[in-house]
C-alpha cells in the first residue's frame, strides 16, 4: 500500500515506565477512511500507545508520521494541529455548559468585539452535526444528556477541530447495548467520509462488527494484525490472551435451595430525593444467580446500595435469611454473610493508596487473625495476602504495592478475591466485569458459577446483556425502578429483554 | 516520590526561606550573617538556650500533631488555637483550684482535665460535620472565636486572681511540671505523645480506620467503617492534642492562664504539620526548628538590630515554599516541574 493513503504511521514506538516496558517497538499503520481496532487486555499498552499519539506521553523512541510527514507530538495541541482527535474514556466536557458551547470551547467563534458569538457557534455545530449525521440538540446542557449523547458531543468536538484521525479509548465501556449499536453506526459513517478511526476495545463482538483492520497487543508488543474476515471471536481472544479462552462459561442446571434474600415492596429514593426504586419485590435462593438486566440509571444502583446498607429505604422490607436488615449498618449486613462487589471499584471497592494486602482484608481487617486487641497483625495480613494473590492470580509486583497502580482487571480480581473469600451466603455483584479484560472476565465468571454451585445466592446486576444471559438462572428486567418481568433465563431471549429494558413494556 | 525526595523537599524549603530571609535582612540595612549568628546564639549555643528552644517547641509539637492527626482522616483542623486556650485555662483552673494533692496525682490530673476540655471542644466540629454536614474548616475557625471569648470571660470573671491583671491565680506547686536540668519535661512528654500517635496510626486497627476514611471515605463506608464515628473521634483526639500543648504550657512554663500569652501558637501547628508532611515523628524536628527561631528572635534584635518579626517572615516563607513544591522542585530539576501536580503538597506518609 502506498504511503499517501496512510493517515498515520507509527514506527518502533517504545515507552518505559519504571522497569515496565509499556510499549516495545510498536509499529502501527492507520489508513484513511478505515476503522482500525486496537485490541488487547488491560495493561497491554493500548492506552499508552494512543496517549503517545495524542501527545499526552512522550515516547522514549520511535517516530510518528501523519500524512507521510514526520511530526513531533510533544503536547496534545501538536496532535490537534495535526488533525488528531481523541475521545477519552472519561469525557472531558463541562457539565453545566450547552452542547454547542462545549464543542466550540477553546476555539470559539467571536465577533469583532472579541465576544463569543453564540449564534454563530450554534450554527456551525448544527452544520457539523448534519454533515456527519450526528444527531444532537445543540442547546441542551451537557449534564442532562445520557452518556451516549455526551460521547457524540465529544466526537463532534474533535471533528470541529478538523480532526481526520479520531482515537476512541474504550468508547463502548460506558454505553448501553442500544447506544453501542448507535455508536458503531456513527463510526462507520465517519469512516465512509474519510476519517481514520483508531478504536480501542476489548469487546470482540464489536471488533468483528465494525473494524476494517485489527491490531492485537499483548505485554507492550504487537502480537499480530488481522482483519475480521480472517478470524472469529475465539481466534481474537486467543491472540489477546496468548492461550485459548472460554468465552461462554459452561454451567450446570442450578439447584436452588432455601430463600436467602427477600425484598418486599421496596421503595428507595436517589441522591436527588426522587423515587428510584418503586415498589420492587424479588427473591434470591441459595445456589442460584438472579440477573437484573436494565439500562443503567433505572434504580439498580439504589437497589444494590439499599441491600448492602449504604442507603436507607423509604418503605418496604429486606430480609436476609429471615432477618430484617432495614435498620442495619453496612458492617452488620456484612456480618450476616453478605458480600458485595461494588459497581464502581475505584470509588467503593478499593482504597487506592492502601496496599494490595490491606485492600484484600478491607472487609475484616478488625477480626482475628488480622487484628488482635486492636493491634494490626502484619504477619498474618501478609501471609493471607500472599496466599490470595497467588490463588486469584492477582498480577502485582508485591503485596505492599498501592492498589491504585494495578490494572483494572487485577483490581477487580483483588475485589473478587476479597468478596469470594468472605464466607458469605449472599453475593451482590454489581457490574462485576465492567472495563476489564477477557482473561479476567473469564476468571470472574467462572468464580461466580463455582460459588453458586457451592450454594451461594447471587444477585447479579449488569448492563452487559451478554453477561446476564450467560450467567443468570433467572432474569429480572428493571425499568424505572420496577421489575417488569422475572422469568427463568430460558424463557427470555436477547430481543425481548432489550425491548423491555428500553420501553418498559413486554408487549410487541 | 522517592524517600530521598520526601526528605529533601522540606529541607530545601527551609533553606530557600532562610536565603530569602537573608536578602530581606540585607535590604533592611543589617548584616544577615550577624543576624543569623545571633539567632543561633539565642537558640542553640548553650544548654540554657537549647532548653528555651525546646520549651518553645513543646506546644508546637502538640499543635503540629493535632493538625497532622486530623489530616490523616482527611480533616483540616484550623481550631488548634481555640482547643489550646481551653486546655491551658482548664489545666490552670485545676492547677490552682484543687489543693492538698500530691504532685503525682495533681500534675496528671490537671493535664488530663485540660486535654479533656480540648477533646470536647474538638469533638464539636466533628459532630457538626457528621450530623449536619458542616465543613470543619468553617466551624473550627468560628469556634476559635468562641473559645477565645469564653476563656477570656472565665479568666476575668470566674477564676480571676485578685488584682488588676486579668489572669488566673498561680497553680499549686504540686501541679507544676518540673524541668529536667535545662530540658523541660513537657518536651519529653510531647515527644512520647508523638511516638504514640505514630504507633497508633501505623499499627492499630483504629489507625487503619482513620487512614481509610481519609484516603477514601466512600470505600471506608462500604467496608463497614462508621465514617461519622471516625470523624468525631479524630476531631476529639486532634483537639485533645492541641489542648495538651496548652496544658503543658500552663503547667510547665507560665504557671497560670493569662489571656493572650499564647496567641497564635495554635496556628503555627499548621505550618509545622505541613513542614513535617503530616508525619507524626517529623513533627518533632519541624517544631524544634520553629521553636529555635522563636527562642533566638529576641537575641537577633539585641545583637544585630534586626526586628524579631523577621522570624515570622521566614516562617511564612517556609510555609509558602512547602506549600508550593513547584518552586522547590524547580531547583531540583526543571523538567520535573513540568510534570508536577499540585495535589502532592500534603505528605503521603
Amino acid at each position: 500500500m502506498s504511503s499517501n493513503t496512510l493517515a498515520l504511521e507509527a514506527t518502533s514506538i517504545s515507552k518505559t515506565f519504571g522497569n515496565v516496558k509499556a510499549n516495545d517497538q510498536i509499529n502501527l499503520e492507520i489508513k484513511k477512511g478505515r476503522i482500525h481496532a486496537l485490541l488487547g487486555e488491560n495493561g497491554a499498552g493500548k492506552s499508552t500507545l494512543v496517549n503517545i499519539l495524542f501527545g499526552l506521553y512522550k515516547a522514549d523512541s520511535g517516530t510518528v508520521k501523519v500524512n507521510g510527514e514526520v511530526v513531533d507530538l510533544g503536547r496534545p495541541k501538536d496532535a490537534i494541529d495535526q488533525g488528531i482527535g481523541m475521545v477519552h474514556q472519561h469525557f472531558q466536557l463541562v457539565p453545566v455548559l450547552t452542547v454547542a458551547e462545549n464543542i466550540v470551547l477553546g476555539k470559539e467563534p467571536a465577533n469583532r468585539a472579541n465576544v463569543i458569538d453564540i449564534e454563530e457557534a450554534k450554527k456551525k455545530v448544527k452544520e457539523l452535526a448534519e454533515n456527519y449525521q450526528l444527531d444532537v440538540d445543540t442547546e441542551a446542557t451537557v449534564e442532562d444528556l445520557p452518556v451516549g449523547t455526551q460521547q457524540r458531543v465529544e466526537i463532534l468536538r474533535s471533528l470541529y477541530r478538523k480532526a481526520d484521525i479520531l482515537i476512541l479509548d474504550e468508547p463502548t465501556a460506558v454505553l448501553t447495548p442500544q447506544e453501542t449499536d448507535h455508536l458503531l453506526q456513527v463510526l462507520k459513517n465517519l469512516a465512509s467520509q474519510g476519517v481514520a478511526i483508531i478504536f480501542i476495545t476489548h469487546k470482540l463482538r464489536e471488533v468483528l462488527e465494525v473494524a476494517d483492520e485489527v491490531t492485537v497487543m499483548r505485554n507492550g508488543q504487537v502480537v499480530g494484525s488481522t482483519t475480521p474476515s480472517e478470524t472469529d471471536e475465539s481466534g481474537l481472544a486467543e491472540m489477546m490472551v496468548g492461550r485459548s479462552v472460554v468465552l461462554r462459561v459452561a454451567k450446570e442446571e442450578s439447584s436452588p435451595g432455601e430463600t436467602i434474600l427477600k425484598v418486599n415492596n421496596l421503595c428507595v429514593h436517589d441522591d436527588r430525593d426522587l423515587l428510584a426504586v418503586n415498589d420492587l419485590s424479588l427473591e434470591v435462593k441459595s445456589g442460584e444467580i438472579l440477573g437484573i438486566a436494565g439500562v443503567e440509571g433505572n434504580g439498580q444502583r439504589e437497589l444494590v446500595e439499599t441491600i448492602t446498607g449504604l442507603r436507607n429505604a423509604k418503605t418496604g422490607e429486606i430480609l436476609i435469611s429471615d432477618t430484617s436488615i432495614i435498620e442495619f449498618s453496612p458492617r452488620q449486613i456484612s456480618e450476616l454473610g453478605v458480600a458485595h462487589i461494588p459497581e464502581d471499584r475505584e470509588k467503593h471497592g478499593l482504597i487506592g493508596a492502601h496496599s494490595v494486602a490491606d485492600n484484600l482484608i478491607l472487609n475484616r481487617y478488625y477480626k482475628t487473625p488480622f487484628s488482635n486487641k486492636g493491634i494490626r497483625q502484619q504477619k498474618a495480613i501478609a501471609n493471607y495476602a500472599t496466599e490470595m494473590v497467588e490463588k486469584f492470580d492477582i498480577r502485582t509486583p508485591d503485596i505492599d504495592t498501592p492498589s491504585s497502580s494495578l490494572s483494572g482487571g487485577n483490581k477487580q480480581k483483588a475485589i473478587a478475591a476479597r468478596e469470594f473469600s468472605h464466607d458469605a451466603k449472599l453475593l451482590v455483584a454489581s457490574q462485576p466485569t465492567r472495563g476489564i479484560d477477557v482473561g479476567s472476565i473469564e476468571f470472574v465468571h467462572q468464580q461466580l458459577i463455582q460459588q453458586r454451585d457451592q450454594g451461594l445466592a447471587v444477585l447479579l446486576v449488569s448492563a452487559e446483556l451478554d453477561e446476564i444471559l450467560s450467567l443468570s438462572d433467572r432474569i429480572a428486567v428493571i425499568y424505572r425502578g420496577r421489575l417488569i418481568v422475572t422469568e427463568n433465563s430460558a424463557e427470555l431471549d436477547r430481543n425481548r429483554i432489550g425491548r423491555i429494558m428500553t420501553t418498559g413494556s413486554d408487549s410487541t | 516520590m522517592s524517600n530521598f525526595r520526601l526528605f529533601i523537599m522540606p529541607i530545601l524549603a527551609v533553606a530557600l526561606a532562610i536565603a530569602t530571609g537573608a536578602i530581606i535582612i540585607a535590604l533592611s540595612g543589617s548584616s544577615p550573617v550577624d543576624a543569623y549568628k545571633a539567632l543561633i546564639d539565642g537558640s542553640l549555643s548553650d544548654s540554657r538556650s537549647i532548653g528555651r528552644t525546646l520549651e518553645k517547641a513543646t506546644p508546637l509539637v502538640m499543635g503540629g500533631l493535632a493538625v497532622a492527626f486530623a489530616f490523616k482522616a482527611g480533616l483540616f483542623n484550623i481550631g488548634g488555637q481555640g482547643q489550646l486556650v481551653f486546655g491551658a485555662l482548664i489545666a490552670g483552673a485545676v492547677g490552682y483550684g484543687i489543693t492538698g494533692l500530691p504532685w503525682i496525682i495533681h500534675t496528671p490530673l490537671a493535664l488530663l482535665a485540660g486535654a479533656l476540655a480540648g477533646a470536647i471542644w474538638g469533638a464539636i466540629p466533628g459532630i457538626l460535620k457528621s450530623t449536619r454536614g458542616a465543613h470543619e474548616v468553617i466551624t473550627t475557625i468560628m469556634l476559635n472565636f468562641v473559645a477565645l471569648n469564653m476563656t477570656d470571660w472565665l479568666a476575668s470573671k470566674v477564676w480571676r486572681e485578685e488584682g488588676v491583671i486579668v489572669r488566673t491565680p498561680h497553680i499549686e506547686e504540686s501541679a507544676e511540671i518540673p524541668r529536667w536540668g535545662e530540658i523541660p519535661t513537657g518536651f519529653l512528654l510531647a515527644v512520647v505523645i508523638a511516638f504514640v500517635c505514630w504507633y497508633l496510626l501505623r499499627s492499630t486497627t483504629f489507625g487503619f480506620e482513620i487512614k481509610s476514611v481519609g484516603l477514601n471515605p466512600n470505600a471506608a463506608r462500604y467496608a463497614g467503617i462508621s465514617v461519622k464515628k471516625i470523624v468525631i473521634m479524630t476531631m476529639a483526639i486532634s483537639g485533645l492534642l492541641a489542648a495538651l500543648g496548652g496544658a503543658i504550657e500552663t503547667q510547665g512554663v507560665v504557671g497560670r492562664y493569662e489571656p493572650g500569652f499564647n496567641a497564635g501558637l495554635g496556628f503555627e501547628g499548621i505550618t509545622i504539620a505541613l513542614l513535617a508532611r503530616t508525619h507524626p515523628l517529623a513533627v518533632i524536628p519541624a517544631a524544634i526548628l520553629i521553636g529555635a527561631m522563636e527562642a533566638g528572635g529576641s537575641m537577633m534584635q539585641f545583637k544585630a538590630d534586626v526586628s524579631p518579626e523577621i522570624t515570622d517572615i521566614i516562617q511564612a516563607l517556609i510555609l509558602i515554599f512547602v506549600a508550593t513544591p513547584i518552586i522547590v522542585r524547580w531547583f531540583l530539576s526543571q523538567k520535573e516541574a513540568n510534570e508536577l501536580s499540585v495535589s502532592t503538597t500534603w505528605g503521603s506518609s
